[in-house]
């Protein structure tokens, strides 16, 4: 097979840090959800937790409905951020190296109790905004990044791909015109 | 709920790890590489979304022709569709300026706590006050209807 050199040029400046770790990574959350639907038969996704888990101290109807499914969903969030410490305490600890993995230069890194922790530079009134709109967006719009993008993209559901395409649009103009008012990071 | 087979729990636990960690893996967990992907500067974001939505994928279309029903529920494998409306879209935009403001989403912004993040706390906080607020607002709005319609 012959490479186009120019093509290889433009594809190295598109993935800075390869494909592998993401294909990697993407595969990993799949197989997750795919061991939650073998096991249960539910399409888990991650952002009901918000209003399932408030149901534990409100009243409000809209909470309500989710009480039947809040104790799993706060067993699934748990697993998620224990399976971000053993990420930590693996690859980001460079305890385990692979090629397939691509460390990152963002953000900053700091040690406890010999495991390398990682921190964002992003600013928190960034963070703080971006997530009640998050909160708000997902809810309305009847699912977020796994429950449309993973679960509903997988069962080829129109309303989902409608939903992916929807916030990727938006999401991708929001960014742009931020980064262009010059905030930073 | 009660009759729930005991290792109901322990493979959603199981699964949400697998899940988290290849959150981890992909750097989807730094808000930072998800903005690079919304400016263009690292395309790597779809490999993650669309890798986890070809394997999540198979197995969706496969298990019902294998068994009838999941062994740890007794729930039939069937595709969960959800109804479109205007919400879809008035949500979906939503979410996208929070997204692309922020560079997080809710099951990133977990498996981001557990890389060590601590920041994204303020990012929780939001997520459950947006929450709380939508929920709110619409307890109150279905109060008010005269015909309540299903939840979605």
């Amino acid at each position: 097979m012959v490479t186009d050199p120019v093509l290889l040029q433009a594809a190295v400046e598109l993935f800075p840090n390869g494909i592998s770790r993401y294909a990697v990574g993407g595969l990993l959350v799949g197989l997750g959800t795919v061991l939650i639907y073998v096991g249960t038969g539910i399409p888990a996704g991650a952002s009901t937790f918000l209003e399932s888990t408030l149901s534990y101290v409100s009243d409000q109807s809209r909470f309500q409905q989710y009480v039947a499914s809040r104790d799993w969903r706060l067993v699934f969030t748990a697993g998620i951020i224990l399976g971000g410490l053993a990420f930590a305490a693996t690859f980001q600890s460079g305890l385990v190296t692979s090629s397939l993995y691509e460390p990152g230069t963002t953000g900053q890194l700091y040690e406890v109790a010999g495991v390398t922790l990682w921190q964002t530079d992003i600013q928190p009134w960034r963070l703080f905004i971006g997530g009640i709109l998050v909160g708000i967006g997902t809810r309305i719009g009847k699912g977020c990044t796994s429950g449309h993008g993973v679960c509903g993209v997988g069962s080829a559901s129109k309303t989902s791909l409608v939903g992916v395409v929807t916030f990727l649009t938006v999401a991708i103009g929001t960014a742009q015109i931020v980064a262009a008012l010059g905030v930073s990071p | 709920m009660a009759d729930r087979h005991p290792l109901f729990k322990p493979l959603i636990f199981v699964g949400g790890i697998v899940f988290g960690f290849g959150l981890g893996f992909s750097h989807m967990a730094r808000p930072e590489v998800v903005l690079n992907f919304l400016q263009f500067e690292d395309l790597g974001l779809p490999f993650v979304m669309f890798g986890a939505a070809i394997v999540s994928g198979i197995a969706f279309a496969l298990l019902p022709r294998i068994r009838d029903a999941a062994p740890l529920t007794g729930d039939p494998y069937e595709r969960r569709l959800k109804p479109f409306d205007r919400n879809v879209l008035v949500g979906g935009a939503v979410f996208g300026v929070g997204w692309g403001l922020s560079g997080i989403c809710p099951g990133a912004a977990y498996a981001s706590l557990g890389t060590g993040n601590v920041a994204i706390l303020w990012a929780l906080a939001g997520m459950f006050l947006g929450a709380y607020a939508q929920g709110y607002w619409r307890s109150r709005s279905q109060t008010r209807d005269t015909a309540p319609t299903g939840a979605d």
